[in-house]
């Protein structure tokens, strides 16, 4: 939706926060991952599943943010 | 209000973490020292905390009573549905990478305290200012009284009367933000942690021993609970999204990301932030183990004692009360924030706006009282007012500050939007939202819409925002052709 101002210098690898549609898309739709088995310790997959995407998007952040350059992207 | 004997191990207990912070909290002024008379120094710490302090402090001001009893409770009495805090968190890191980030250069650059000094300079205008102050300061309110209601529960589970040792923990509060600001805050963050960490960890592995194993206790679990039913999928996403989007739009999570000394810092913290979700995931599981465990809440507070009615029956006396002052402290770092931020709004914009002369050290001794009526409010607010409607404004709170949104996120990632344009798309989506929150008596936050034949359950903040996005961008278009008439005009007179 409309233009996105650009950084004051050019930006290395602008795709990257493209990643996050990951996390995303992993958690947008209920019925994907709306079911008890498998368990794990008997805790249902609809629980622990979560918990994985929560910690994949950790990730996501993580190698986004490496491959925008870290600090040197100011 | 409910009669119980008074555990005196539990009350012991917490009387001493209680001492224990304020200690801590009063000793925060000399930390770090500088002038608290500056308000960058009082409410902001200064602008200076590195990744570990600003780690702290934002889990601070994410993780509240919301989490620590609202949403166990949710699972406890719903089931899965309570489960959306997880999705929910998801969302928000990624707003906290993306956009929050450009909101703490800016902020930095151009000295703001509040998410309305940045509206007011970026759109220049005094209304859209005023309209996203007004929405702050009411949609923190319910979130402090929600605060206050968290450690009402926890001191009513120890059998303490509940007014007068609410009144005391809150007059400890406010003597400690008024004293030392932000840093006690900060301090009191770092102690939460390390009391809610020990409380959750100790809980997840000892409940589901007692109770014969995680298989026998998820057994016990009505399968019903386990799974969202389709009805509600859309509801699910809805809150997780409407949630997510909202949560950095509150003043207090901004504050937060102001405090920290570089937008790298805020970015790096998104990272490392989602361990305390882990954490969130393992206290909504203690929904279900209470459920598992046949905890019977009191009637006065309901599924909202699951948790400390879980402690208080599991647990030895002297590790419940632990648990109990965890989350009681779990509610005083946020509701300390809160009471800042919204105090910030109503010395910076409030305040300042009336008497531009006011002068940098009036400004911050207008806050620091603020921050006193902000909390004094908000008890008196919780007593006087029936339980079940805390929760529920907290609720409507969430619909109404998503309504800042074109304001705030898209004010700073698109230049050209006009201040006109979210002016009118912000009076009618809190307009459409508040009619939504009214049609079902503030009794919920989500409402059927339907589309065709087609019926689903969403979370209102979401159809609210729609339409404000609509409006908001049909006066863009209008107000674009009829600027474009008048060059034409300009053009060929």
């Amino acid at each position: 939706m409309g233009q996105v101002e650009g950084e004051a210098q050019p930006q290395r690898r602008r795709w990257a926060p493209w990643l996050f549609l990951l996390p995303v898309a992993a958690i947008v739709y209920p019925p994907l991952y709306d079911r008890v088995s498998p368990t794990i310790a008997g805790v249902p997959f609809f629980v622990w599943y979560q918990l994985v995407v929560v910690v994949f998007g950790g990730v996501v952040t993580g190698v986004v943010y490496l491959l925008r350059g870290g600090e040197r992207a100011a | 209000m409910i009669v119980a004997a008074i555990e005196t191990t539990q009350a012991i207990v917490i009387g001493i973490a209680f001492a224990a912070i304020t200690v801590i909290g009063l000793s925060a002024g000399r930390w770090r020292k500088a002038d608290l008379h500056d308000l960058d120094e009082w409410a902001l710490g200064g602008r200076q905390f590195g990744g570990v302090l600003t780690w702290f402090l934002q889990g601070g001001s994410v993780y509240t009573t919301y989490s620590f009893v609202a949403v166990p409770a949710l699972v406890f009495g719903a089931g899965a549905i309570g489960f959306f805090a997880l999705p929910y968190l998801v969302i928000t890191y990624l707003v906290a990478f993306l956009v929050v980030p450009r909101l703490w250069q800016l902020a930095h650059d151009r000295g703001y305290v509040t998410p309305a000094d940045f509206v007011r300079d970026r759109f220049q205008s005094r209304t859209l200012a005023a309209a996203v102050t007004l929405t702050g300061i009411v949609a923190t309110m319910p979130y402090v009284a929600l605060q206050v209601y968290g450690i009402e529960i926890c001191m009513a589970q120890i059998g303490l009367p509940v007014q007068a040792s609410l009144w005391t923990a809150f007059a400890l509060l406010a003597v400690i933000t008024y004293l030392s600001g932000l840093r006690s805050a900060t301090l009191i963050a770092v102690v939460k942690d390390v009391l809610i960490w020990v409380t959750v960890i100790v809980a997840v592995i000892y409940v589901p021993l007692h109770l014969g194993g995680y298989h026998h206790a998820f057994s016990q679990v009505p399968a019903s609970k386990l799974l969202l039913p389709h009805r509600l999928d859309g509801d699910y996403v809805t809150l997780a999204i409407g949630s997510g989007l909202a949560l950095f739009l509150y003043p207090h999570t901004l504050t937060g990301a102001l405090a920290s000394k570089s937008r790298f810092v805020v970015q790096r913290n998104s990272i490392f932030l989602p361990v305390y979700t882990v954490m969130l995931g393992l206290l909504a599981i203690l929904g279900y183990l209470a459920v598992a465990a046949g905890v019977h809440p009191s009637a006065h507070y309901g599924n909202n004692a699951a948790v400390p009615a879980l402690l208080d029956k599991v647990f030895p006396p002297w590790f419940a009360g632990f648990g109990l002052a965890s989350i009681a402290i779990g509610a005083l770092v946020p509701a300390a924030m809160m009471a800042i931020a919204a105090a910030n709004l109503f010395a910076r914009n409030v305040w300042r706006e009336l008497r531009p002369e006011t002068s940098p050290r009036t400004q911050t001794q207008v806050s620091k009282i603020a921050a006193l009526f902000v909390k004094f409010g908000a008890v008196g607010f919780v007593l006087a007012v029936p339980t079940t409607y805390v929760v529920n404004f907290q609720l409507a709170a969430g619909v109404w500050i998503l309504q800042t949104l074109p304001a705030i996120f898209l004010g700073l990632l698109w230049r050209r939007l006009p201040a006109r344009a979210v002016l009118a798309g912000w009076v009618v989506g809190t307009a459409y939202g508040t009619y939504l929150l009214v049609r079902v008596g503030f009794d919920s936050s989500s409402a059927s819409f339907g589309l065709g034949s087609h019926h689903t359950e969403l979370f209102m903040g979401i159809p609210a925002l729609a339409a404000n996005l609509l409006v908001a961008c049909g006066v863009m278009l209008v107000l674009r052709l009829r600027g474009k008439e008048s060059l034409q005009a300009i053009a060929t007179s």
